[in-house]
């Protein structure tokens, strides 16, 4: 049973060891049983007090709904109390060190939060006339000279909406770029075997083939390989850097200039910037277009899965094409250009309906003031060193995957050291959280067998790395000398035991639905 | 540096268990010519009174919406949220927290996304719906994608009642994927005009109630002609208040169905971020995109919820997945899922009762006045009305009063010749005062 071709496992095991002490009520202490909103026996309340309506008829021309709209309201301290008892369940980065390759877990400051709240910000239509939001067209504006300042490039489209989002903006960007040059037989995009799954789904989703490129031994790309595919065929490449082994490319100049001599475009995915920021431009790299994810490098909160933000900057060759809206500065003050005609004739479209995360933009720049240039840069240094700090504290044990030279933001160990241990990686990282962390991306890059992928990011203290790198070590030693039920069954500690993924994809349950009016569904079973 | 905890002792001992002589040595694998030497030419730290002071100078430029009398919807509409949305979402737990990939030490977002995806089903009337999307005009062009893998065919007929900035980011994003889309005109009461474009090579008909114009419509009959033709039907809501009171694109026959579900918990914030609402009938949940939570049970036989069916998604299957989307709109869905909660459909319906409420009373006086024209003949709270000359001159003369009143055609869709037709929309933050000052400046601008 497994989800994807290494092997991660998709079930507990079956003989899982009692959970012992039980309370009378099925409380845990402070960590509260919460049932689901729509558990309550009456779904009549509510927490909200609202005028009268005015009096009078309708004109909703008799489409008013036959059947009152059926869900549970809740009073305010009902709600409160269900939120907060749920929160409880939850890992974060407030809580502790949050390992997750490639996601970029650092500190959100909570200044970034208050000042995104300011009504100035948070209370403005983004249709309102542009004489009533010249304060929020000077910040974007402001935010785009910031990153266009740090990557070298000489444009951004900042209405992407996350990362993916992004790479979307910049394939549809060189696709427009190679239809004005007459470019139509370029049908294929080259990505390595190790990039994000964004990359290929991306080309896909907008028509591309893809084809891999291979990647040699120290974890970087092939450039024979690379060359031997740039055909006259190749819209553009997509290469993250630094890469999702935590390697830089060490040949980034050279695959620029192969690929530009194809006469393809260099997409860099930028979702690793945060490493290099303020050290490295990417225009100096020879890209051509790179999204931005504000939720990572500029530390704007991941909220659970969102929202992000991924503006994209884009060269010379491409900026002619970007989507509408952008920002321009004229004698009089700020104005949006918003449609595709006259100063935008060759913009390939729009992104989204409106500016773009102006919630997120509003806290990436109080980030970028907050560091400044020198403070961003000094950043990346320490991103860089607390991850190579717990790949040499690490190594002695753990089998890092490429272990010569430094690693960039992040360790990337495989499991030839857990060989024979019958412990899998998957087993390795549920026991991390008995001990207090969250587990580190795993199973990615896919290049890597039993990839376990750690990014500290640069809020851990020394104290924080020794006491993550003690716990990991004290596990692989465990791990080592046999203590199996450490970690088949972990974790043990957690809200929930193992669940299983396999049970909720074959008899998918995706709401909540009675089995009769007013009574709960009987419980999914495990086979 | 606030934000950083590593001091010089510490930066140096690290280095010495590193076997580095520098933080230079760390970056040996960039190309020479690639290394800065120094740092960028911006701007050097700065404490958080310099930061906020900067900030609160530009927020101070702008004119929010709750300053006076304020009328802008067309896709984004201002609603009061109650103070505990905001105290919720800013918990650690929830604000701090990633994707809940690692489900034992992530129940709490998860039970909320089952949550949500059951409030966001039962709103829209559909069977099944998603953990969110972007916002709503991305969920329409994934819903026309949706379309297109189900039925294989490579037409989209939009409704000329279609929010045209929806319209341009689904024709942005399915014609790059060869496409063909066909947009009727624009116009305030006409979505039965599709019916004429269906044809057999049409995948999906989309629709929008309350349309950009304001008007609701019955889509029922355009939902019959595009499953006779083999067609899906994909119907947009953009004001999701309306579906306290209206009936449901579930019940109209409606495919998929997508909204924008910024009216709840969100807030204005300029445009973003939202949150889009995706919902469908439950056999084709296996094309749709974005992330999935569902229940199962845990190695005890307790229940909990996890991410599934991620075979769908790009993280496993890279090119051959539904979509490339990754990051969603989580926290936004979480204060989506309060709000509603607090409501309940007793209080939804409530607000939506005020809200058009609110609306008639607008509409009632902007009728009045001499040389305006409401066009829109059935509405939820938003109407259409035509004005003497440029309404988007006379937007910016009564913004200059300190009355914004709302969103000019010319501006969401300059093509449609339309320059002289206004937006306006009212919700339970609007008062009598406020409509009182609108009609006042209009009287006073139309009359000369």
């Amino acid at each position: 049973m497994s989800l994807n071709s290494v092997g991660r496992p998709t079930r507990p095991v079956s003989d899982t060891p009692g959970a012992g002490f039980a309370s009378l009520s099925g409380g845990r202490g402070l960590l509260q049983d919460e049932a689901l909103i729509f558990e309550r026996s009456s779904w009549t309340g509510t927490g909200v007090d609202l005028p009268e309506p005015e009096a009078g008829s309708e004109d909703l021309g008799g489409l008013v709904r036959a059947e009152p709209l059926r869900l549970p309201g809740l009073s305010e301290p009902e709600t409160v109390r269900h939120y907060v008892r749920l929160s409880q369940k939850n890992h974060a980065i407030d809580l502790a060190l949050y390992p997750l390759g490639s996601c970029t877990m650092k500190h959100n400051p909570r200044l970034n939060e208050k000042l995104a709240r300011l009504p100035g910000f948070a209370d403005l239509h983004p249709l309102a006339p542009v004489s009533a939001v010249q304060g929020a067209l000077a910040l974007m504006d402001l935010l785009a000279h910031w990153l266009k300042t740090l990557t070298g490039m000489p444009a951004v489209a900042l209405s992407p909406k996350a990362g993916a989002h992004g790479e979307l903006c910049g394939l549809l960007a060189i696709r427009a770029a190679h239809a004005a040059h007459g470019q139509t037989r370029r049908r294929l995009v080259l990505t390595p075997t190790s990039a994000h799954g964004t990359n290929p789904a991306t080309a896909a989703f907008v028509g591309y083939e893809v084809m891999e490129i291979g990647q040699t031994a120290d974890g970087r790309v092939d450039l024979e390989d690379l060359a031997a595919k740039l055909t006259d065929e190749v819209a553009a490449i997509m290469v993250t850097n630094p890469n999702t082994c935590g390697l830089f490319e060490r040949d980034i100049l050279e695959i620029s200039r192969l690929t530009h001599a194809a006469g393809a475009y260099f997409y860099c995915d930028g979702a690793n910037f945060n490493a290099i920021v303020g050290r490295v431009r990417p225009g100096d790299l020879g890209v051509d277009a790179m999204h931005i994810n504000l939720h990572k490098t500029f530390s704007t909160p991941h909220g659970g899965g969102g929202p992000g933000s991924g503006p994209v900057v884009l060269s010379e060759a491409l900026a002619p094409f970007a989507p509408t809206p952008w920002v321009v500065h004229d004698g009089e003050g700020f104005r949006l250009v918003e449609e595709t005609e006259a100063e935008a004739s060759q913009a390939f479209g729009r992104m989204t309906a409106f500016h773009g995360q102006m919630g997120m933009f509003v806290r990436a720049y109080a980030y970028m003031l907050s560091h400044g240039a020198d403070g961003l840069r000094q950043a990346a240094e320490d991103a860089v060193l607390n991850a190579n700090y717990i790949k040499a504290r690490l190594s002695g044990v753990m089998s890092a995957a490429f272990p010569d030279g430094p690693c960039m933001h992040e360790a990337l160990f495989d499991d030839r050291w857990l060989e024979g241990t019958g412990v899998t990686t998957l087993d390795f990282a549920k026991a991390m959280i008995d001990e207090g962390f969250h587990p580190m991306t795993m199973y990615f890059p896919l290049v890597v067998h039993g990839a376990m992928l750690i990014e500290p990011t640069e809020s851990e203290s020394l104290a924080e790395l020794d006491r993550f790198c003690d716990a990991l070590l004290g596990l692989a030693g465990a791990a080592l000398s046999g203590d199996m039920d450490r970690f088949t069954s972990a974790p043990h500690l957690a809200p929930l035991r193992r669940l299983d993924e396999t049970l909720a994809a074959r008899k998918p349950r995706l709401t909540w639905r009675p089995a009769e009016p007013g009574v709960a569904p009987a419980p999914l079973a495990a086979e | 540096m606030r934000y950083l905890p590593l001091n010089a002792a510490d930066r140096r001992h690290m280095l010495g268990v590193i076997g580095a002589a520098s933080a230079d040595d760390l970056f040996a694998d960039v190309p020479t010519p690639a290394r800065l030497s120094a740092p960028v030419d911006l701007p050097y730290h700065a404490g958080e009174i310099e930061v906020e002071r900067e900030l609160s100078a530009l927020a101070a430029l702008n004119r929010p919406a709750g300053a006076g009398p304020f009328f802008c919807g067309a896709g984004a509409y201002r609603h009061q949220v109650p103070a505990t949305v905001d105290h919720i979402i800013q918990r650690s737990e929830f604000l701090t927290s990633y994707t809940p990939y690692q489900p034992e030490i992530a129940q709490g977002t998860l039970q909320v996304l089952f949550e949500f995806q059951t409030q966001v089903a039962a709103l829209l009337g559909m069977e099944v719906a998603n953990a969110s999307l972007y916002d709503g005009s991305t969920a329409c062009a994934e819903a026309v994608m949706m379309a297109r893998r189900i039925t294989r065919r490579r037409k989209a007929v939009l409704s000329g009642g279609l929010h045209p900035h929806y319209a341009a980011v689904t024709a942005t994003i399915a014609t790059a994927e060869g496409m063909e889309i066909a947009r009727r005109p624009a116009a305030v009461d006409a979505e039965a005009d599709v019916l004429a474009a269906i044809d057999s090579e049409t995948a999906c008909v989309v629709v929008q109630t309350p349309n950009v114009f304001g008007t609701v419509t019955d889509v029922t009959a355009i939902a019959e002609a595009a499953h006779a033709a083999g067609a899906l039907l994909v119907v947009v809501t953009t004001e999701v208040v309306a579906l306290g009171l209206l009936k449901t694109p579930g019940e109209m026959g409606a495919d998929i169905a997508v909204a924008e579900g910024q009216s709840l918990g969100v807030g204005l914030n300029f445009g973003g971020p939202y949150v889009g609402l995706f919902a469908c009938r439950e056999k084709f949940v296996r094309q749709m995109p974005g992330r999935l939570c569902g229940e199962t049970v845990d190695a005890e036989g307790r229940r909990g919820f996890v991410l599934t069916l991620s075979t769908r998604e790009q993280h496993i299957r890279r090119e051959k997945a539904t979509s490339n989307i990754c990051t969603n709109s989580g926290l936004c869905a979480l204060a989506f899922s309060i709000h509603m909660t607090l409501l309940g459909g007793t209080g939804l319906r409530r607000l939506a009762e005020v809200n058009h409420g609110r609306a008639r009373t607008l509409a009632q006086a902007l009728g009045a006045v001499p040389g305006v024209e409401v066009l829109t003949p059935r509405f939820f709270n938003e109407v259409a009305i035509r004005v003497p000359g440029p309404a988007a001159a006379l937007v910016e003369a009564l913004a200059g009063e300190g009355i914004l009143a709302g969103v000019p055609v010319s501006r969401l869709d300059p093509p449609a010749g339309l320059d002289d037709v206004l937006l306006l929309a009212a919700t339970e933050t609007t008062t009598a005062a406020d409509i009182d000052s609108l009609v006042a400046a209009l009287s006073r601008r139309t009359r000369g």
